[in-house]
């Protein structure tokens, strides 16, 4: 393979962009469960709800300095290594994301500040408002991003006018029917990762025998909100494979693996398949199957990738498997959520030790599956950065030189490796610590600017308590 | 709107120049600073406010991608290098904030992040202004120079200069902010950074003229340009004055002022221009259908919140950090 700028540069984006996900798709669904916990702390006076609030805050802070940190390089990177693409794009990519700034800072800095430091000092009302309105920030920033990236994958709403695109109808860029399928998909799987992380936490807690109410408090919480949203996800998700079938064919064929047309089409459930031979291999397939996924129907005809130009297909391979872990991430924690929801409606799942430790080891599981989804949607949009309109070769900035390119990417590789490995020890410590016996003040010198300084004490040594229930 | 978007990218630009200058500045002179409780003070100077002046960073270039996008993608692309050690620099000492805390052995590992970070990322900043008034060859709306084009003996020259400019900043704020041992070492430091600072001023400018940079004509064409200049000398001997009377507000409010008059002096000498003398406003400009879109909300609304939230998070941190407290 040739190392060309174009490829680092790929290879650079995939990396930040992969890295700073994973925070805020964590931070998104633990703001809207934060706001729940806090209502349900207000509706029933129940002490265990504020600990675990208070608990997941602290590593909110963390998770969320994190995705702040790595996501000050996306937009610079844009117009470093896309000088083209911002170039064109920027009147309408530009602006929506000066819209995520602003309404992120607005929301987001402002109200977080209540939420760390004004427990004391505001009506409980405004507290629980607070909380909402962290929560409605991170899901503003997440809508913006979805806008930005539907409008990448089909693009609406815009004429070419010198060389740029100049938005004419923002009602359309808004409001398309792509990004109300992909922004839900999103927003579910950010709730999901959310509830298993939590699930996952409580399961480890009850495994070593501590903290008792508050870990079934997690682990039911968890697991029954996902015992309800993943067959909500899965049907988002379907909604999603149909604009993919609609609007992006070659990328729909990559996906099911499908190299020449057919009718009826069958589904390739697994395989490898092969780009030499435009075919697949070992390939395990249900007849009509096809058909019935892609179009509703016994007999409609499905286009294959031999139907495109060679240079209008996408990649095959990382579509085809990411879509398929992402899908297998899917189903188990489907599972999961069912069995233990199951369980846990007959009082039998705090002593089910082998079902602890599955879910315990779960964790990872929605991480998977938003990274792999990505993956599916991004490299399935090759060759085209935006689809159909602009390739990826012709929005790389056109002078950037190997040398260059190769330098940044190990660069950033390096600073985020070392700031990720010890933002993950950090939050580690806070879950290994669990919620403490008794509800921690932030520190008098700490202030809303400074999320991450809220847990700079270690516990319990520094904080100062108040004990729980006051 | 053009103008709209101009004053708003105007603003954010010279709101980030002096609040996050004044962190950046007290980085460089931690560098300095051998004495532990001295650092501890100094960090606690700028801990709480440093997160919400970088905003201002991230605030100017999105507003430059939306409302400019020509210029964000010709600057970015042709400053490649520098913007990835400002952002590398930036982040290094950004967590150096939180992490420096919670290590151990790790500390001088922080402290160099911290201080280093700084420096590099004030340095970059200069060079890229540098390279700016030198002038970036732009051809057909691309950049059309190499990958070292930036580099050269007046760009570096300024790197130093906004360093030194920003460790009076921040010898200023020190100033401001710090009582006893860390307030005199900064009064201690105030005259030397400004008499640098003067003396950067004076080769910038033989070298402008020995160089014949085309900025020059524009100070032929445009006398009340000097207006600037003189508000800028009027501030540096107030802040002499103020610094032999130990008023510890005001060096701090006369360095704001003399870098608002440096930053106008730019600003006016260069105009229409955007990119000097390639890129004009009025070229580099989204459609009108953007700007407008974005005028509606975040102008009109967000924009001033956030005026208004940074008063008051600068308000609610007034007074002077004591000296024994840590700062966290």
């Amino acid at each position: 393979m040739d190392f060309t700028a174009l490829l680092l540069s790929r290879l650079q984006f995939a990396f930040t962009v992969s890295f700073h996900i994973v925070f805020p798709s964590f931070t998104i669904g633990l703001a809207a469960w934060l706001t729940v916990l806090e209502a349900l702390h207000l509706a029933t006076g129940r002490p265990a709800y504020r600990l675990v609030f208070e608990f997941w805050l602290k590593i909110f802070g963390v998770a969320f300095g994190l995705g702040v940190v790595s996501g000050v390089v996306m937009g610079f990177q844009f117009g470093t290594n896309w000088s083209e693409f911002s170039r064109m794009s920027g009147p309408i990519q530009g602006v929506l994301l000066s819209y995520e700034t602003f309404t992120a800072f607005a929301l987001e800095a402002s109200f977080f500040g209540v939420l760390l430091f004004g427990r004391r000092k505001v009506a409980p009302w405004f507290y629980l408002f607070s909380t909402a309105m962290v929560a409605l920030g991170t899901t503003f920033s997440a809508f913006w991003i979805m806008v930005n990236n539907s409008w990448m994958q089909v693009p609406v709403g815009y004429v070419v006018e010198n060389g740029v695109y100049a938005p004419t109808d923002w009602a359309r860029i808004i409001f398309s029917p792509v990004v109300w399928v992909r922004f839900p998909h999103m927003l579910l799987a950010s709730y999901l990762t959310c509830a298993f992380c939590v699930a996952a936490t409580g399961a480890w807690y009850l495994l070593r025998g501590d903290f008792a109410a508050e870990a079934r408090i997690m682990l039911r919480m968890g697991l029954y909100l996902a015992a309800v949203l993943v067959p909500v996800q899965i049907f988002f998700g379907h909604l999603t494979g149909d604009y993919v079938h609609d609007y992006q064919p070659a990328k729909f064929a990559a996906i099911e693996g499908r190299w020449h047309d057919e009718q009826p089409a069958s589904e390739v459930l697994l395989a490898i398949p092969d780009p030499a031979t435009e075919s697949d291999r070992y390939a395990i397939s249900v007849p009509v199957l096809g058909s019935l996924i892609g179009s509703l129907s016994l007999t409609s005809k499905e286009v294959g990738l031999a139907s495109f130009p060679a240079e209008d297909r996408p990649p095959v391979l990382i579509p085809f498997f990411t879509f398929r872990i992402m899908v297998g991430c899917g189903l188990a924690m489907l599972a999961l959520a069912w069995v233990g929801t199951y369980l846990g409606r007959k009082g039998r799942l705090e002593r089910n030790r082998p079902l602890l430790w599955l879910i315990f080891l779960s964790f990872p599981l929605p991480f998977v599956a938003i990274l792999t989804g990505w993956f599916t949607a991004e490299v399935g949009r090759q060759p085209w950065a935006v689809y159909g309109v602009l390739r990826t070769a012709d929005a790389v900035t056109p002078f950037l030189t190997t040398r260059a390119a190769a330098t940044s990417l190990t660069v950033y590789g390096a600073i985020y490796g070392f700031i990720f490995a010890f933002g993950v020890l950090y939050i580690h410590r806070l879950l290994r610590a669990g919620p403490a016996g008794g509800l921690v003040l932030p520190p008098a010198a700490a202030v809303p600017d400074r999320p991450m300084s809220v847990v700079d004490q270690p516990l319990p040594a520094g904080a100062r308590y108040v004990p729980a229930g006051e | 709107m053009v103008m709209f978007w101009v004053c708003i990218l105007a603003v954010s630009t010279l709101l980030y120049v002096l609040l996050d200058g004044f962190d950046l500045g007290v980085g460089i002179l931690y560098g300095v600073t051998r004495d532990e409780a001295r650092r501890r003070t100094m960090m606690g100077a700028v801990a709480p406010i440093w997160d919400g002046n970088e905003t201002w960073l991230v605030v100017a270039g999105v507003v430059l991608f939306g409302a400019f996008p020509l210029v964000y993608s010709i600057l970015m692309s042709a400053l490649y290098l520098p913007v990835l050690l400002m952002l590398g620099g930036l982040i290094l000492r950004g967590v150096a904030f939180e992490f420096r805390e919670k290590s151990g052995r790790l500390r001088p590992v922080w402290d160099a992040g911290f201080a280093g970070g700084s420096l590099l990322a004030a340095l970059t900043q200069g060079v890229m202004v540098g390279a700016m008034v030198e002038g970036l060859p732009v051809a057909d709306g691309r950049y059309a120079g190499g990958e070292l084009a930036w580099l050269g003996p007046f760009p570096v020259l300024c790197g130093i200069g906004l360093s030194v400019g920003y460790a009076l900043l921040g010898a200023c704020w020190l100033v401001n902010k710090c009582e006893g041992d860390v307030r005199d070492a900064a009064y201690r430091v105030v005259p030397r950074l400004s008499a640098a600072l003067l003396a950067f001023l004076v080769v910038v400018f033989a070298y402008a003229l020995a160089q014949d940079l085309p900025v020059m004509s524009r100070w032929i064409e445009r006398p009340y340009l000097l207006v600037f200049p003189a508000i800028g000398a009027a501030a540096v001997l107030a802040l002499a004055a103020s610094v032999r009377r130990r008023r510890d507000a005001t060096p701090f409010a006369m360095v704001v002022l003399v870098f608002a008059a440096a930053f106008g002096t730019l600003a006016v000498s260069f105009w229409p221009y955007m990119i000097p003398f390639a890129v004009t406003v009025e070229e580099a400009a989204a459609p009108h259908a953007s700007l407008a879109f974005m005028f509606w909300g975040e102008g009109l609304f967000v924009f001033p919140l956030m005026l208004l939230y940074t008063a008051i998070s600068l308000g609610v941190f007034r007074g002077k950090v004591s000296n024994d407290v840590p700062h966290h």
